[in-house]
Order: structure tokens, then sequence, then C-alpha cells
């Protein structure tokens, strides 16, 4: 519908929408987080969600226990290789739509412990991230800004059609492989069918 | 607190046998530890707890050392007779000192409110005599710090009441904070390398092909 028309509509106290509009204003606008943190980051999340970030003014402040009830996880803090299972897990267990956020250097790659042997080099490896904020730690209004560009997003999907979002889609899985513990390291490494490193060809 | 050497006297009037050796330090903050041979460990401990004016009831810190094994020179001074009398030699010779795990203990004493003492206890080798005794009948505080050090660095710990891996899972092999630990190779991508880093990156990268001049590189270190 011609947006002239709707908002002169709007003036007389007609309002017009679509199913779609409807829907996904509702949903962009009642994210449940995932309440978990996995290390430094989380406390900025949780002062995102306090009173003077508010995150409640996003519909986004119900923080809950069980991943059952939840559809955002904000995966705040470094994943190590001992817990990036349980990260998936969690994942598998939310129910469709579903979105993630990795909040900090670490989720989105290991940050200062990249180099290390335990740390995950990040959680993209093994699930869908819809929105990365940088920074260590990102601070409560970068949150806020990943928060409204994943509401955008879901403002901007399509329900039917060929665009439609992967959790409307048949043939795209929701849940993904949990990786097992190896010897030294998580087997498999990085789920192939969602993450491939980038090809740099070396100089010599 | 008493000093250091005389805590040593202490400790071995109430256990004899013991074998106690009070170890310097260099640093500016002076502060010596008491090696103690893992035998009488247990028994020195259990004094150093319950003896009145002691009372080291509080173990704050439980950590791991690994020495590798290390090259010693030392200058050997000898006298060799030769014709028409003796000739002085002085020749360096190498001597390996065997490596060793050391667990370090700080104590302190919340009654009499002083501390540390600082205990260090070392294995036979870095191989197959790994065994030291567990403080954790002594002290609750060592039960996870003990684990730690066992899950890092391969102490095992006689006595502990639930020796398991604390921070790397079941079935990890080896011992992460050991020095000669090889981490597993998974620098497949890798943005910013420098140093070793990217030595250990670009094993990942393909060559370049020929007659591509580089141009086509991603390597920010070019
Ligand atoms: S990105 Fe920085 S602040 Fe966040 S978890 Fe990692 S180290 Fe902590």
């Amino acid at each position: 519908m011609d947006v002239g028309l709707r908002s002169e509509l709007q003036r007389h106290g007609i309002f017009v929408t679509t199913l779609e509009e409807l829907y996904n204003w509702g949903r962009s606008n009642s994210l449940w987080p995932l309440g978990f943190g996995l290390a430094c980051c989380a406390i900025e999340m949780i002062a995102a969600s306090m009173a003077r970030y508010d995150l409640a003014r996003f519909g986004a402040e119900v923080f809950r226990p069980s991943p059952r009830q939840a559809d955002l996880m904000i995966v705040a803090g470094t994943v190590t290789k001992k817990m990036a299972p349980q990260v998936v897990r969690l994942y598998n267990q939310m129910a469709e739509p579903k979105y993630v956020i990795a909040m900090g250097a670490c989720a989105i790659s290991g940050g200062p412990f990249k180099q290390g042997y335990n740390v995950l080099k990040g959680i993209d490896r093994y699930i869908p991230v819809d929105v990365h904020i940088p920074g260590c730690p990102p601070r409560p209004e970068a949150l806020i800004h990943a928060l409204m560009t994943l509401q955008q997003r879901i403002a901007a999907e399509s329900l039917v059609g060929p665009n439609r979002p992967r959790h409307l889609r048949r043939d795209q899985p929701g849940e993904f492989p949990v990786p097992e513990y190896g010897s030294h390291d998580l087997i498999p490494p990085k789920n192939e069918s969602i993450w491939r490193p980038p090809v740099i060809v070396r100089s010599g | 607190m008493e000093s250091t050497e005389t805590i040593r006297l202490r400790i071995l009037e109430a256990v004899p046998g013991a074998l106690l050796e009070v170890v310097p330090n260099g640093a500016p903050v002076g502060q010596p530890s008491l090696l103690v041979d893992p035998e009488h460990a247990l028994a020195v401990a259990r004094f150093l707890r319950d003896a009145p004016g002691l009372q080291f009831d509080y173990c704050s810190n439980v950590t791991g050392v690994d020495w590798l094994d290390r090259e010693e020179e030392e200058i050997v001074r000898d006298r060799v007779a030769e014709t028409g009398g003796e000739k002085k030699i002085e020749e360096p010779r190498k001597r390996v000192r065997p490596g060793y795990l050391e667990v370090v203990y700080h104590l302190y004493s919340m009654a009499l409110r002083h501390g540390p003492l600082v205990l260090r206890l070392r294995t036979g080798n870095r191989t197959d005599r790994v065994r030291l005794p567990s403080l954790t009948p002594i002290w609750r505080s060592c039960e996870f710090q003990e684990r730690e050090v066992y899950d890092l660095f391969g102490v095992v710990f006689e006595g502990h009441p639930d020796l398991r891996r604390i921070l790397m899972w079941e079935g990890f092999q080896d011992y992460p904070m050991r020095k000669d630990y090889v981490e597993p190779d998974d620098y497949e991508y890798e943005p910013t390398p420098h140093d070793d880093v990217w030595e250990k990156a670009r094993r990942h990268y393909p060559a370049p092909t020929v007659g591509s001049g580089g141009e086509t590189s991603g390597n920010p270190g070019s």
C-alpha cells in the first residue's frame, strides 16, 4: 500500500496494515533472550537489562531460564571448547523462530583468547549468527544497537515467497549437529555447511 | 609470624626424618619458601595447621610449575700430574638436571592473621614419577585447585577424594600447561597473524599460483 495514502488514512483514524507487518511487529518487539552468560561480556548484557540502559524499552527484558521459552540467544562471552557443545545443544532446544546475537570479540572470533588451545574461535562455526557485535566488551549501547538491528531484520522478513526466513523453509535445518569432545579439539572443528574459512592466498 | 627457618626447625622437631629445605627467593619480595619431601608432606601439613603459634588454617592457593630438563654448566677444577710438576686445568662440564613438576601451596592463618607460608612439593620427574600426596585432607580448599593442577600439569595426587579433570573435558589428552604441550593446529583463518601465529596460519593458506604476483593476497603481513 502506498505510504502516503496510509498516513493520510491514519490521520483520519483508520489504521491499515498487513498480517505480515502486524506479525513481525509483534515478534520483533517481544524478543525473549535466553538468560545465560559465558564471561565478562555477560556483565554488560546484565547492565543492558538493568534500569540504566533498560532493555525493557525494546521488549527484550524477559530473560528466560529455559531454552523452550526463549527466542533470542545472546552468546555473551568466551565460548570454551568445553562449553561449545552445550551452547549448540541449547540452541537446538530453542523453539523456532530463533535468533542469535554473538556479543563481543570472544563470541565472534575467540577474541583475546584466540591463540589459546581451549577457546572456540567463534560461535558461528556451529550455529548461524544473525548479528555480530564487536568490542571487548561491547557497551550496553552496542547490545541495544544489535537488538535494534535484529528488530529491523525481523520486521523486513517476508513470510511467503522465495525470501522466506530460515525457519519457514522446510529445506533449512533448525537444529545443528552438536560437536563431540576429541582428544585435543572438538570433532568436527567446524560445521562446514554453515561456516568456511575465507580463502586467503599468501604472497610467499 | 616466625621466620621460615624457625618454622623449618620446629617442623624438624615435630616430624622427625622430614627433609626440608628453605628455598630463597631472589625477587624483591624476598619471600622464601619451604621445600617439603613428598613422604612427610602430609605430616608436615598437619603440623603446620595444628601447631600453636602457627595455625595455618587456610590454604589460599595451589598452583603448579613445570620445570623442564635443564642443562647446567659447571667448571671442574682439577690438578693433573705432568712431567716436571703439576698443572691446573679448568674444564667446563655439562650436566643435565632432570626436570620435575612442582606444586606450590600458599598458606595463611586466619586465626592468627599471618602468612603467607609457601610450601613446595616436587615430583621425581615429569613422566612416570608424578605422584604426590594430596593435601586436601588437611585443607579442604585444595580440592578443586589440586584437580586443576592434575588437569593442566598432570600431577597425580594420592589421597584426593575426587581426582578428575576440572577445566578440560574427560578424554582430553596431555596436559596443556606443560611447557612442551603441542596445541591443536586450528589456525585455518587468522585475519591479523603475527609472530609465531603467522607461521602457524600460513601453513593453511595456499601458496600463490605462479604469475599471480601476489596481488590476490589477503595477507596483511605482506
Ligand atoms: S570479548 Fe572481552 S569482555 Fe567479552 S567475554 Fe571476551 S574478553 Fe570478556
